[in-house]
């Protein structure tokens, strides 16, 4: 069978899907709300890495790989980040980029 | 117009939905269902992975990322109460320009992404990858095989584990 | 001849073991120390002058010259390069005993008259460091490290000029003398650069194909590194920092300006004699005259000073005159003909360093007991310090020119120069030694004999460290003159035998001998109203000599009035209104953008990431519109 779908339509997804990440990111001031907009970017980069390795690169893993360590980064950075989110409303009683925009040691 | 097959027509579908979940799972009000949407996205992304003949992968994206991560995006909204401080103001101004910036990038990668013309291998449409390659590849160590990054990753899990335990625990 | 390399290096390692961890010696210990690394390197290099000596001279009399060790340090390209290392020749091997044997006496004195003396550490490291670089200075194979070490014995005089440099005297001596001689120096500076273009080598003897292509402008080159050679030599009108640095430790005036620093213009012209006289005799005969000038000028002022260094000072000006003058009039390199000022010139070098240190080193064993320069202090000491008497004497009459001391054979052979050249030069040169002949004996009259002051009363003479130096410069002063010095050195190497010129000698001792007695006459009892008498009856000249004819105030009026208020000003004011403005407007500007962007470092990533993302927007477009050719 010929390559049907091509290329170009899985890219215009991920790009999609990236540049919403980055507008919420931008906008939103809850900070769980930011990180799921990290989140999305995420898988617009690790999609981009599968498609591209399935179409340029079939014999090989790499891109498949990177992608699901990618994942499993992912996982380790939320859980990270909402331990963080969760001390900060300890001392805030909420979640606002306003509150912790100080990087003070 | 080609006559579009159920591959193309479930790749559409797919690819309308992770589209329009994105933009909702960024735009709406209340944050439970901005959790919701960014589901709906990763349930669409492990569809593309298994459609890729990546039916491993589509797996793990469902399991930790749909099963996992989202609970978790669950239960920290609620302990914090983030449904309530969702209303706040966002400049106009700030908003116009971060608009047209994503709006501008989005377009030009759009457009770089026409002009390319990738050198693409024919492939064997809905094969999947076979998960005893994967397997092989993942624990062994020759070159292109992953043992080193396999067990890295492992000890960051670990270190994220205990890292976020440690954060979160309340301060005596 | 390797050895002479520790000549060298004996005196650097004594300077660089003092100066770093002088402090942690006792004075005795790092004086000892000092002597005894420069009592090794003297005798090394009376080993060298007798090994040099006992060379076997070739069919003509000429002895070789050795290049012991040489490397190319600094390469320029085009087969143009510094070079570093020791020519042993008849000069450099003769100037090496002269030295160590003067900085050796020196030392030794020291270790009496600076006895107690604040810093006498840091005294004994700079007296190495200048033996180091005079040493390095004679031995110089080519003009450029001539250069090098010539800046590095300007640097240690300067530093012992201001050795007591809480008295802002000498404070402001040393900074005289370092300025005048390094404007000087500029000249060589110039010199040797113009000499290194043309000839393509730094060295003393360029090849004979250079020499044809460049001759011409051989007679300016050699004309500015005199300059230098002017300054550091103390030649009208640059001798101005000699008297005032006299403000050093007088055992310092001894060594180094009186027999050996001062001399190096001298040594300097000497080294490019043959190029001298074979292309550029115009400009040697402008140095006779500049050396006669220089002579008769620091004669006459020296006749009327009252302090006794000064008087020692400007009678180190006049014999050095007397050393240029010898070697301007020569006209060929054959000793026999034209050429026999080179030899007298450097045989007068020689007697001079031995006399007139021991003079300073005397005088020095006066102030000593006497605690003061001024001769009002002085007088009939002869009784109370013997042995500084005699010694004084027996300078005072070489100087003179008096057989059999070794100041009368090695005049005898100037004036003899000078009478071939032209009897004009001759005469005056006559003149003025019976001008010397009668200052140095108004001071040796007026210390040791005349009218007893009150500090002469507790004067007593100098311990043994301080009279043995003096005991030895005045045996070598009696015999000095009896080497057949003219077979040793001579312009082309040949060999010379001296015979003395029965009139031009017998003339001048019949002026010195009426010099010396009227100095007696007016000054041995110290009753003559002569002087005195003299002194009225032309009040004008005697404050004009006293004040050195006014050159300082001259230089003075030359660098501040025109020098800093017409040049100077209008560029400092330049420098603060328009350079300084600028860097300043800079400054401001460079604070001002920091002001103005401080507001967007203000900790919300959410910032950042617009503008990082709007300048990756940007950039791509830009990019992008340059791949398309838009730009």
């Amino acid at each position: 069978m010929e390559l049907e779908i091509h290329v170009f339509h899985y890219l215009v997804v991920s790009t999609v899907m990236l540049f919403c990440g980055i507008y919420g990111f931008c906008t939103r001031k809850n900070l769980l709300a930011m990180l799921i907009s990290v989140e999305l970017m995420l898988n617009a980069s690790n999609i981009n890495f599968a498609v591209f390795n399935r179409y340029l690169f079939p014999g090989q893993l790499e891109g498949h790989f990177f992608s699901l360590f990618g994942i499993a980064i992912a996982a380790a950075e939320t859980a990270v980040a909402i331990a963080i989110i969760i001390n900060v409303y300890r001392n805030f009683n909420r979640v606002l980029t306003d509150d912790v925009s100080h990087m003070k040691g | 117009m080609m006559d579009l097959s159920l591959l193309d027509i479930t790749f559409y579908a797919t690819a309308a939905v992770i589209i329009v979940c994105s933009i909702l799972a960024v735009t709406t009000g209340r944050i439970v269902r901005s959790a919701t949407y960014l589901l709906f996205v990763l349930f669409g992304t492990g569809v593309i992975y298994s459609m890729l003949g990546y039916t491993y992968l589509g797996a793990v994206q469902l399991m930790v990322y749909a099963g996992g991560i989202v609970v978790l995006y669950i239960f920290s909204i609620l302990l914090t109460r983030s449904s309530q401080t969702m209303r706040y103001r966002i400049g106009r101004g700030r908003l116009a320009a971060v608009l047209a910036a994503t709006a501008t990038g989005a377009v030009l990668v759009i457009f770089l992404l026409a002009s390319q013309h990738f050198a693409l291998v024919a492939i064997p449409q809905g094969v999947e990858l076979p998960a005893r390659e994967i397997g092989h590849a993942m624990i062994g160590s020759d070159k292109y095989q992953y043992v080193l990054p396999f067990e890295i990753v492992s000890v960051l899990l670990v270190a994220c584990m205990i890292g976020a335990i440690l954060i979160a625990r309340r301060h005596k | 001849m390797e050895y002479t390399l520790y000549i060298l290096l004996l005196p650097l390692l004594s300077f660089l073991i003092l100066a770093l961890t002088g402090m942690k010696w006792t004075h005795r210990a790092a004086g000892l120390f000092a002597t005894g690394l420069l009592a090794v390197a003297a005798l090394l290099s009376w080993t060298a002058v007798a090994d040099y000596l006992a060379l076997a001279p070739d069919a003509t009399g000429v002895r070789p010259e050795l290049l012991p060790f040489c490397f190319e340090w600094l390469p320029f390209g085009h087969g143009l390069g510094i070079n570093l290392g020791l020519l042993i020749d008849a000069p450099s091997v003769l100037m090496l005993g002269v030295i160590s044997t003067v900085s050796l006496m020196v030392h030794i004195y020291s270790l009496g008259y600076m006895k107690g003396e604040r810093g006498f550490q840091r005294y004994y490291a700079f007296l190495g460091l200048f033996s180091f670089a005079m040493m390095g200075l004679v031995v110089a194979p080519g003009v450029f490290q001539m250069y090098l070490f010539w800046e590095l014995v300007g640097v240690s005089s300067y530093l012992l000029i201001g050795f007591y440099y809480t008295r802002p005297a000498a404070i402001a001596a040393s900074k005289k003398a370092f300025i005048v001689t390094r404007f000087a120096d500029l000249g060589f500076l110039i010199g040797i650069l113009i000499y290194g273009y043309y000839l393509g080598t730094f060295d003393f003897r360029p090849d004979p194909a250079a020499l044809a292509a460049g001759g011409m402008m051989l007679p300016w080159a050699l004309g500015l590194m005199f300059v230098g050679g002017a300054g550091k030599s103390a030649m009208l009108p640059l001798h101005i920092w000699l008297p005032d640095a006299m403000e050093g430790p007088t055992p310092v005036s001894a060594l180094i300006h009186a027999a050996t620093m001062v001399v190096a213009g001298v040594y300097q012209v000497a080294r490019l004699f043959p190029l001298f006289v074979t292309y550029a005799p115009e400009v040697l005969h402008a140095i006779a005259w500049v050396g006669a000038l220089t002579a008769l000028y620091a004669a006459i002022v020296a006749c009327v000073q009252t302090d006794i260094k000064r008087v020692l000072a400007f009678s180190t000006i006049s014999q050095i005159g007397f050393m240029m003058v010898a070697l301007g009039v020569c006209t060929s390199t054959d000793p026999h003909t034209g050429g026999l000022g080179y030899m007298a010139s450097l045989f007068h070098l020689t007697t001079h360093a031995l006399f007139k240190a021991l003079l300073f080193l005397g005088a020095g064993s006066v102030i000593h007991a006497v605690h003061s320069n001024e001769m009002s202090a002085m007088g009939r000491l002869a009784g109370r310090m013997p042995l500084t008497h005699i010694t004084f004497l027996i300078a005072c009459l070489a100087i003179a020119g008096i057989p059999p001391f070794s100041g009368f054979f090695s005049k005898d052979e100037i004036l003899t120069a000078c009478f071939r050249y032209s009897p004009t030069i001759g005469w005056t040169m006559t003149g003025i030694a019976a001008l010397t002949a009668f200052y140095m004996f108004r001071l040796y009259c007026r210390i040791f004999w005349g009218k007893a002051s009150q500090e002469t009363e507790h004067a007593h003479e100098s311990p043994a460290v301080m009279t043995l130096p003096l005991l030895i410069l005045a045996a070598l002063t009696c015999v000095m003159g009896w080497v057949p010095f003219g077979t040793f050195i001579s312009a082309d190497g040949t060999p010379y035998e001296i015979h003395l010129d029965m009139q031009v000698a017998l003339t001048s001792i019949a002026f010195a001998v009426v010099a010396i007695a009227l100095a007696l006459t007016f000054y041995l009892n110290g009753h003559s109203t002569v002087p005195t008498r003299i002194e009225k009856a032309c009040p004008k000249l005697h404050q004009a000599a006293y004040r050195r004819f006014y050159f300082d105030e001259m230089w003075q009026f030359v660098t501040h009035r025109i020098i800093f208020g017409c040049l100077s000003t209008p560029i400092a004011w330049f420098d603060r209104h328009v350079i300084d403005r600028f860097m300043d407007f800079m400054a401001w500007s460079a604070n001002a953008a920091g002001e103005e962007l401080q507001p967007l470092q203000n900790g919300r990533v959410q910032t950042y990431m617009i503008l990082f993302l709007g300048g990756i927007v940007a950039l791509t477009i830009i990019l992008l519109l340059a791949a398309e050719g838009m730009f």
